[in-house]
């Protein structure tokens, strides 16, 4: 299985580094607006996550488009762009239900995240590993452990 | 040039007009950005002497090269007007996402000149501005402000405001970013409550570039290391945020407690970073482009419900806990929340109330003045005053004054812990001498930030220090203060210098800007900026006389602890400090020192 991008909510500091990163790596500027990747900063819940691409496998931007620009890279794991093919009518910004189909007015053409071809600039950043790029998926991992670390307690609770 | 936005926009609320213009390149290079662009951008435009409420003043908010881009801590502005805390230049940073934001809508300065017929706030998208009614967030909180404000612009909007502590002209009023961060220092928001600007909202999505892309992301990723490396800036800052202090400066004995009257507070445990973290401590949140992520969210109850805030800092753990005597978190904690929401500074909030209470406790305030008892400890009261102050009412319309001038109402100034009439952080001086000479030489007045010598007195950061010996203090408090000066117009924000060095910056700086900057040409920008300021405060009439702490410092001895019988030997100090300074025995920079920054004539 390709790596793919693992995003811990938990551990994101909302520095917004990775935006900055991805901008920089696709257009040579630090633009928030120019990055596939985006924070999203709930202040009041003190919640914050990166939401990017996550090359759905069902990718509703590749189905809806009508000039085949986006296709299915097995071996990058991603949908990928194919720019020239583009013609900017952004039905995949639409259809994506995440909202990470992008479209730049300067070029009329959309971007999206390619994990930076295998070696994303967001995760390399990121400074609390909050992002990581890796095949296994070890936030699952965490998430079983915490869970029974809880119910570890609950359990010598019970039987004081 | 790269690095820089390349324009600076200038709003005149008397007339309306609203104006772009190319930023100078030839003062750039010789200022860098911030702080100390922002310095000579003062210093040029307006006359020194004015009356700081006076519509001539201006309120200057400015970025550096290095904000908004990926270079670690980036994401500062500063704020630069004349103070009406302390009648000096004033400088406040701040970070968030406001300032960066100020650059992708293509500025890397705002100019607010004039004053508004009545309350408005300013729009900046892209390049497009606006000046908007603001009649119905008069006395709004800053969090309902920036609410109504992105309901009515962008829900992606930053917005700087000001609470009902900055209309109400509070001489230490704030103004607030992002909900929780604030530009706190010197009353910045009270000159922008005295122009009638409410708050100014942007949004951008014009990029930053960089003159050597590649030669940047090297010396970024330089820099990343040594701050992942430090255990400062990699473990105690984003465990414990900057409350990790209270116990280290507590054990050390100059914890100031109760006005300063004591440098060790019984409790301090009660109230530690290591306290916050096991109890109303939900996570840590960095500011734009920071790598170490200080900022505390936490959470406390009140009445019943939850409330989520960020902080308390460590200064502000000092203002609204040892020094009222106060060793309730929680309180702190909402107190904190408070002073964010009325705009209102912390440090001079907490130690204008502890000075109150002195009073009090010496018999020279009584009951029926203050129309309430002021104990130290009494955390129901301290939240009670702090909202009186922010909308000045009753015993809070003095208190609002700040501690100098409410002191010298009652005819005690000099209980009055402040220097230039701005109360000083949480470092009682006796305890780090060279604290002494940088508050009593700061020039907005007492301020921990402007050359902190705590780094080797304490910390042993570069190397350890005597705290209590004078001898070659001056060196460091000088030689901090030029840093620090530079460190502060990048953009970078101070904590970075935990971990990065000169050499860092430099790299950071050439690569960002193409200005090709030698580490010589570095150390004089700081000494200039210093140097500046300086004259700013001499045109409004400020001297070696100014150059002093509160008596207490002078002449009593610290009452117990690790720095138990120490006093501020200021005066040799301050001599050689001078010296060094190329500064006559009055505090006056000579001529040739002038002409060897480049500031004669």
């Amino acid at each position: 299985m390709p790596a793919f991008l693992q995003i811990d909510p938990s551990k994101c500091t909302a520095c917004r580094l990775c935006e900055l990163a991805c901008s920089f790596e696709k257009f040579r500027e630090f633009n928030p607006e120019k990055s596939c990747i985006r924070e999203v900063v709930l202040l009041e819940e003190a919640f914050y996550i990166p939401v990017v691409c996550y090359q759905c496998d069902e990718a509703w931007c590749l189905k809806v488009c009508p000039s085949v620009a986006l296709t299915r890279n097995r071996e990058l794991g991603i949908v990928e762009l194919n720019e020239t093919r583009c013609t900017g009518c952004r039905m995949c910004t639409m259809a994506c239900p995440f909202g990470v189909m992008f479209y730049s007015p300067e070029k009329g053409k959309v971007f999206k995240c390619d994990l930076c071809r295998g070696n994303p600039a967001c995760a390399r950043i990121c400074p609390t590993k909050a992002i990581e790029y890796r095949e296994e998926d070890l936030t699952l991992q965490r998430k079983r452990k915490i869970y029974s670390m809880k119910l570890m307690d609950a359990y010598r609770e019970v039987q004081k | 040039m790269r690095g820089y936005a390349g324009r600076i926009l200038r709003v005149d609320l008397s007339s309306g007009d609203i104006r772009e213009e190319e930023i100078n390149y030839d003062v750039a290079r010789k200022f860098i950005g911030g702080r100390g662009f922002g310095s000579k951008l003062l210093f040029d435009e307006i006359d020194p002497a004015i009356d700081p409420f006076d519509e001539r003043n201006k309120l200057i908010i400015v970025t550096g090269p290095l904000t908004a881009t990926v270079a670690p801590t980036g994401g500062r502005y500063m704020v630069v007007t004349k103070s009406p805390l302390t009648g000096t230049i004033a400088c406040s940073n701040s970070g968030g996402y406001f300032g960066p934001e100020l650059k992708f809508a293509g500025y890397d300065a705002l100019i607010v000149e004039g004053k508004s017929q009545s309350p408005v706030y300013l729009w900046i998208k892209n390049g497009k501005v606006e000046i908007r009614n603001a009649e119905k967030l008069i006395m709004k909180s800053t969090h309902q402000t920036e609410d109504i404000i992105r309901d009515e612009t962008d829900p992606d909007a930053k917005i700087a405001s000001i609470g009902p502590a900055g209309e109400k002209l509070v001489r230490f009023s704030s103004i607030i970013n992002d909900k929780h961060r604030a530009a706190g220092r010197s009353g910045v928001g009270a000159v922008m409550g005295s122009k009638n600007l409410k708050a100014i909202a942007v949004r951008g999505s014009r990029g930053i570039k960089v003159f050597d892309p590649d030669g940047f992301l090297q010396a970024v990723k330089a820099a990343n290391e040594k701050i992942y490396a430090s255990p400062v800036t990699s473990k105690g800052l984003p465990a414990y945020g900057t409350a990790i202090l209270v116990n280290i400066i507590n054990e050390c004995g100059l914890f100031p407690t109760n006005n300063f009257q004591r440098g060790v507070f019984e409790e301090a445990s009660k109230i530690s970073g290591e306290t916050m973290a096991e109890t109303i401590l939900i996570r840590n949140k960095a500011c734009f482009a920071c790598s170490i992520g200080c900022g505390r969210i936490t959470e406390v109850k009140t009445d019943g419900h939850k409330m989520k805030g960020e902080g308390p800092e460590y200064e502000n753990i000092f203002g609204l806990g040892s020094c009222v005597g106060v060793s309730d978190l929680e309180a702190i904690a909402k107190a904190n929340y408070l002073c964010n929401e009325l705009g209102i500074d912390p440090i001079s909030a907490g130690a204008t109330i502890s000075c109150a209470m002195e009073l009090f406790e010496k018999g020279n305030i009584d009951e029926k003045t203050a129309g309430l008892p002021l104990r130290f400890g009494d955390a129901d009261l301290l939240i009670n005053l702090i909202k009186m102050i922010g909308k000045r009412e009753g015993f809070g319309d003095i208190l609002a004054e700040g501690s100098y001038r409410m002191a010298e109402r009652f005819g005690y100034p000099e209980l009055s812990i402040t220097v230039k009439r701005q109360e000083l952080a949480a470092y009682d001086p006796r305890g780090a001498k060279g604290m002494g000479l940088g508050y009593a030489t700061a020039n907005r007045g007492a301020c921990h930030l402007r050359s902190y010598t705590i780094s080797p007195e304490i910390l042993g950061l570069p190397e350890k220090l005597d705290p209590f010996a004078i001898e070659g203090k001056h060196n460091w408090v000088k030689g901090f203060q030029d840093y620090t000066s530079v460190v502060d117009s990048t953009g970078l924000c101070i904590f970075s210098t935990f971990a990065i060095g000169q050499k860092d910056i430099l790299n950071l700086l050439n690569t960002a800007t193409g200005f090709n900057y030698t580490s010589e040409e570095i150390s004089i920008i700081g000494e200039r900026i210093w140097n500046l300021e300086r004259l700013f405060n001499i045109r409004c009439g400020f001297s070696r006389r100014d150059d002093t702490l509160p008596p207490r410092f002078l002449m009593e001895p610290l009452p117990s602890g690790a720095a138990k019988g120490q006093v501020v030997e200021l005066d040799p100090m301050l001599n050689s400090y001078y010296e060094i300074r190329g500064w006559d025995e009055n505090g006056i920079p000579r001529e040739e020192t002038l002409r060897r920054l480049g500031l004669s004539g």
